[in-house]
C-alpha cells in the first residue's frame, strides 16, 4: 500500500458509545443529587457511632421470657396473615384467572388459538383490572386499610388478598395458556361446557405449575406481612417498627434473626410440599 | 528468547506420563516444527514452554533461568514476551476483531489505557495492519461470532503478532484452514518471525507444511523425542514409523460387495 | 401430579385445615368486615379518595418526589450493580474458597434484610431523607445481584481470561477482555430487572422516611388529606405502569439482541 495510513480510523460503534456514555453523565449528576448519595454517613464519626451504638446494643440479643412470648405471638401472626392473606387471593384469582384465559375461548377454535374481537374485548376489562390490583403496592393498601380498619392484621390481610389476587390471577391465566390445550379444545369442540373442559383438560397439566407458583407467593407473601407490619399491621413487622423507636437493640436483633430462620423454614416447607405435590 | 529442556518430564494429575525425558535446546531466532501423531504432547509442550504448566522433573531454562525462580511480578511481565497461538482461540463471541487484537498488548499497557480502549480503541490503524497482513482488514469491527473457524484462527494469530514478542508458539495455527489458505497464512507468519528475529515454534498436523516452511523439525510420540533434525535429512520411512498406528494399519478382511442385480 | 392420590388428598386436607386455623387465630371476622355497616365504614373512608387534589403545587410536588423516587432506585441499583459484582468475583470462587464463603454469607445477609428494613436501619444513620432509601436499597440489593452475578460467573468459560494472564496481563485487564465480553447481557439484565423492582420499593420506602412519593404519601394520610393521597397514590401507579410497560419494551429489543 502506497497511500500514508489514516489518522484513525472511524470505528461504527464509537457514535453509539459516545452518545450513551454522555446520556449515562447526564443522568447521573440530577440523579446523584436527587438521591443526596453519602455513602460517608456509613463511616463518618458522629453518626456512625449512633448506628455502632445501635448495632452494638443488637448484643445481648433480648431473650426474656415475656418478650419471648410476644415474639411467638407475633410469628404465628404473621404466618396467619400469610396464608390468610393467600387463602383470599386464590379465592378471588381462580375465577378472575379463568375470566381472563385465553385457552377457554370458544372463538378461538376456529382461529388457532387467538380469540375474536369480541372474545379480546370482553377479557380486557379483567385483565386490566388484575393489572391495577397488582401494580399497586400491597403496603400501600396495608397503610389505607389499617386506617380504616384500625391497627392489626385485618388490614395486612386484606391488602395481600388484594395485591396478590391480581398476580396470582395473572400468572395463573398465563400458564393455562401455557399448557397443551389440545385436550381442552378437544373437549370445547366436542361440546362441553367450559368448566368442565377446564377441570378436565386444563388442570390435570397445569396443576404442578400453579402449586409452584402459588407456594413462591407464599413465601413473598410472609416476607410481605413482616413489611406491612411497619405500617401498623401486626405480626413481626410491627415488632420491629416499636422496637425501633425504643432504640432496644436487643428486640430488633431477636426479632431479625426470628424472621431469618422463618423465611428459611419457608423455604423448607415449600420446597417439601413442591416434592409431595408436583 | 533462547530455551532450553533438560530431562523434563510431565504426567497429569494420577495419569500415565505425558511428556518423558524431554532434551530440547532452542537457540534465538530459530523456527522449529513440532510434528507427531494425535496425542503424541504437541500442546502439553507448548503451554509448558509458554509457562501455563510447570514440568515435574527436569530442568527448564527461558531467555536466561528458570520462569519458575523468578516472582509473580517477573513472570508476568517474562509471558508478556512470549504469544501463544491457540488451535482453538479462546475468543469471547461478542466482542469485536479490534478489541480482540487489541488484548495482545494489555501485558505492556497501564490498567487506565486498557479500561480506555475496551470503551473506544486506540490504536485501531496498528490493529488493521496487522489484521492487513494476514487478510483481514475488512473484518477490523466485526463480531467474533461472525467469523468462521479459519478467520478466527487468523484473529488469533493477529494477536499474537500485535503483541510482539519474543518467542511465538504456535498450536496447530493453520488447522481449520484449507491447504492454500493455510500454506499462505504459516508463509506470513514465518515471514512475520525472520523479519524480527523471534523464535518460533509450532506444532503441526500436516507435515508438508512443516517441512517446507520450517527448515528444523522435531518429532514427538507418546511424550518422547522420535528425532529433531534439520528438515531435508528427513527420510520417509522415518515419518511413517512416527505415524505408526497399530489399530489403523492393520490388515482388514474387507468382504467383497455382493451386488443384487446378479442374482436374479 | 405425581404421589398417590391419597397423600395427596391428604396435604390439601392439611392445607385448609392451616387456613382455616389462620382465620380462627387471627380472629378475623370476615362477616363483620363485610356486613352493611362494615361496608359503609369503609365506603365513608374511601369517598375521601374520590376527589383527587390537582392543584398545581401539589402536582409538582407529585413530579419532585418522582424524580426523586426514580433516582433513589437507579443510583441505588447502580452501586449494587457495582458492588455485587466485586463481590461477586469472590463468590464465584475466583480468589479462593475462604473469600468465597465469606463472601456468599455476606450476600445471604445482605438479601435476607427486607429492604423496608434496611431502610429503618439506614434513617437512623443517615437521617431522614431520600439518601437512607438509596442506601437501603443498594444493601438489599447487593446482595441479590451478587447472587445472580456469581452464578453467572460460574457458568462462564475461565479460558479467554487465562488465555489473555497467559500472556502477561493483569488480573483485572484480563478479567474486562475476556470475562465481561461474555456476562455483559446478563449483567444488564439482572440489572434492569432489579431496577424495575427496586422502583416499586423505592415508593414504599418512604413510609420509614425514607424520601420519594412514600414519604409524601405517608405524611398525607397522618395528616388526613386523603385528597392528597388519591393524587400520590395515582402517580405511584402511573410509575409502576409506566416502568412496566417501558422494561418490557426494553427487554424484547435488547436482552434478545
Amino acid at each position: 500500500m502506497n497511500t500514508p495510513a489514516a489518522q484513525t480510523l472511524h470505528d461504527p460503534a464509537s457514535r453509539g458509545r459516545l452518545l450513551l456514555t454522555l446520556l449515562m453523565l447526564a443522568l447521573l449528576w440530577p440523579g446523584l443529587q436527587l438521591s443526596e448519595l453519602d455513602l460517608s454517613v456509613l463511616f463518618a464519626g458522629d453518626s456512625a457511632s449512633a448506628m455502632a451504638q445501635f448495632v452494638a446494643g443488637f448484643w445481648p440479643l433480648a431473650h426474656d421470657g415475656e418478650f419471648l412470648r410476644l415474639l411467638w405471638r407475633a410469628t404465628l401472626e404473621t404466618l396467619a396473615m400469610a396464608t390468610a392473606g393467600m387463602a383470599l387471593a386464590l379465592l378471588l384469582a381462580l375465577p378472575a384467572a379463568l375470566l381472563a384465559t385465553r385457552a377457554l375461548s370458544l372463538s378461538a377454535l376456529s382461529r388457532g388459538g387467538r380469540p375474536g374481537w369480541v372474545g379480546q374485548l370482553l377479557r380486557w376489562p379483567v385483565r386490566g383490572l388484575l393489572i391495577v390490583l397488582r401494580s399497586v403496592p400491597e403496603i400501600v393498601w396495608a397503610l389505607l386499610l389499617v386506617r380504616a380498619l384500625g391497627l392489626g392484621p385485618g388490614a395486612g390481610v386484606l391488602a395481600i388478598a388484594i395485591t396478590y389476587s391480581g398476580m396470582l390471577g395473572k400468572v395463573y391465566s398465563e400458564i393455562f395458556e401455557s399448557v397443551d390445550l389440545r385436550p381442552a379444545r378437544a373437549l370445547l369442540a366436542a361440546g362441553s361446557s367450559r368448566l368442565a373442559a377446564f377441570f378436565y383438560g386444563v388442570l390435570p397439566n397445569a396443576a404442578g405449575e400453579l402449586i409452584s407458583y402459588g407456594l413462591y407467593r407464599w413465601e413473598c407473601a410472609l416476607r410481605a406481612s413482616v413489611v406491612m407490619g411497619f405500617v401498623g399491621a401486626g405480626g413481626l413487622g410491627q415488632q420491629v417498627d416499636l422496637s425501633l423507636r425504643m432504640f432496644a437493640g436487643g428486640e430488633v436483633a431477636s426479632i431479625l434473626l426470628v424472621f431469618l430462620v422463618l423465611v428459611l423454614v419457608a423455604d423448607l416447607l415449600s420446597r417439601l410440599l413442591r416434592w409431595l405435590l408436583v | 528468547m533462547k530455551l532450553t529442556l533438560s530431562g523434563v518430564g510431565l504426567s497429569h494429575a494420577a495419569g500415565p506420563r505425558v511428556l518423558d525425558a524431554l532434551d530440547l535446546h532452542i537457540e534465538a531466532g530459530e523456527r522449529v516444527a513440532i510434528i507427531g501423531p494425535s496425542g503424541a504432547g504437541k500442546t502439553t509442550l507448548l503451554r509448558l514452554l509458554a509457562t501455563a504448566l510447570q514440568a515435574d522433573c527436569g530442568q527448564f531454562s527461558l531467555h536466561d533461568g528458570d520462569p519458575w525462580r523468578l516472582s509473580a511480578r517477573a513472570r508476568q511481565r517474562l509471558r508478556s514476551r512470549i504469544g501463544l497461538i491457540h488451535q482453538a482461540p479462546p475468543l469471547p463471541p461478542r466482542q469485536r476483531v479490534v478489541t480482540a487484537v487489541a488484548a495482545g498488548r494489555l501485558g505492556q499497557w497501564s490498567l487506565a489505557r486498557s479500561l480506555l480502549n475496551l470503551l473506544y480503541p486506540l490504536d485501531s490503524v496498528g490493529v488493521r495492519d496487522t489484521l492487513a497482513r494476514l487478510d483481514l482488514a475488512d473484518k477490523l469491527f466485526a463480531r467474533c461470532d461472525q467469523l468462521s473457524g479459519g478467520q478466527l484462527q487468523r484473529v488469533g494469530i493477529a494477536r499474537v503478532l500485535y503483541q510482539q514478542p519474543e518467542l511465538i508458539l504456535a498450536d496447530e495455527p493453520v488447522s481449520a484452514m484449507d491447504p492454500r489458505l493455510a500454506d499462505h497464512t504459516l508463509a506470513v507468519l514465518v515471514h512475520e518471525a525472520q523479519a524480527r528475529s523471534v523464535t518460533l515454534v509450532a506444532s503441526l498436523h500436516a507435515v508438508e507444511l512443516a517441512l517446507a516452511h520450517f527448515p528444523r523439525v522435531v518429532g514427538l510420540r507418546e511424550g518422547r523425542i522420535v528425532f529433531d533434525r534439520s528438515a531435508s535429512d528427513i527420510a520417509p520411512d522415518e515419518l511413517a514409523a512416527l505415524y505408526a498406528n497399530e489399530q489403523l494399519d492393520a490388515p482388514q478382511f474387507i468382504p467383497p460387495p455382493v451386488n443384487p442385480l446378479l442374482r436374479c | 401430579m405425581k404421589g398417590n392420590r391419597f397423600a395427596n388428598l391428604a396435604v390439601l386436607l392439611l392445607l385448609v385445615v392451616t387456613v382455616v386455623l389462620s382465620f380462627r387465630f387471627l380472629d378475623m371476622n370476615l362477616a363483620e368486615l363485610f356486613s352493611a355497616e362494615g361496608l359503609r365504614q369503609m365506603g365513608d373512608y374511601a369517598s375521601g379518595f374520590s376527589n383527587p387534589d390537582f392543584f398545581p403545587q401539589h402536582l409538582s410536588a407529585i413530579g419532585r418526589g418522582a424524580l426523586e423516587t426514580l433516582a433513589m432506585s437507579a443510583i441505588g441499583t447502580l452501586l449494587a450493580a457495582l458492588l455485587g459484582l466485586l463481590m461477586a468475583l469472590a463468590a464465584a470462587g475466583r480468589h479462593g474458597l475462604l473469600a468465597r464463603m465469606a463472601s456468599r454469607f455476606v450476600l445471604n445477609a445482605l438479601r435476607s434484610v427486607p429492604e423496608l428494613v434496611w431502610a429503618a436501619l439506614m434513617v437512623l444513620a443517615a437521617g431522614l431523607g431520600p439518601n437512607a432509601g438509596t442506601l437501603a436499597l443498594a444493601l438489599h440489593t447487593t446482595g441479590v445481584l451478587g447472587r445472580l452475578y456469581a452464578e453467572a460467573l460460574e457458568n462462564t468459560p475461565a479460558a479467554p481470561t487465562d488465555s489473555l494472564c497467559l500472556a502477561g496481563s493483569g488480573r483485572c485487564a484480563a478479567f474486562c477482555y475476556g470475562t465481561l465480553p461474555n456476562i455483559w447481557p446478563q449483567l444488564v439484565a439482572y440489572g434492569l430487572y432489579r431496577w424495575e423492582n427496586n422502583i416499586r420499593m423505592a415508593s414504599i420506602l418512604g413510609f420509614v422516611g425514607a424520601g420519594g412519593l412514600g414519604q409524601m404519601l405517608y405524611v398525607n394520610l397522618s395528616l388526613f388529606q386523603e385528597a392528597r393521597a388519591a393524587t400520590v397514590i395515582l402517580a405511584m401507579l402511573a410509575l409502576v405502569l409506566g416502568v412496566d410497560a417501558l422494561s418490557s419494551r426494553v427487554r424484547q429489543r435488547w436482552v434478545t439482541a
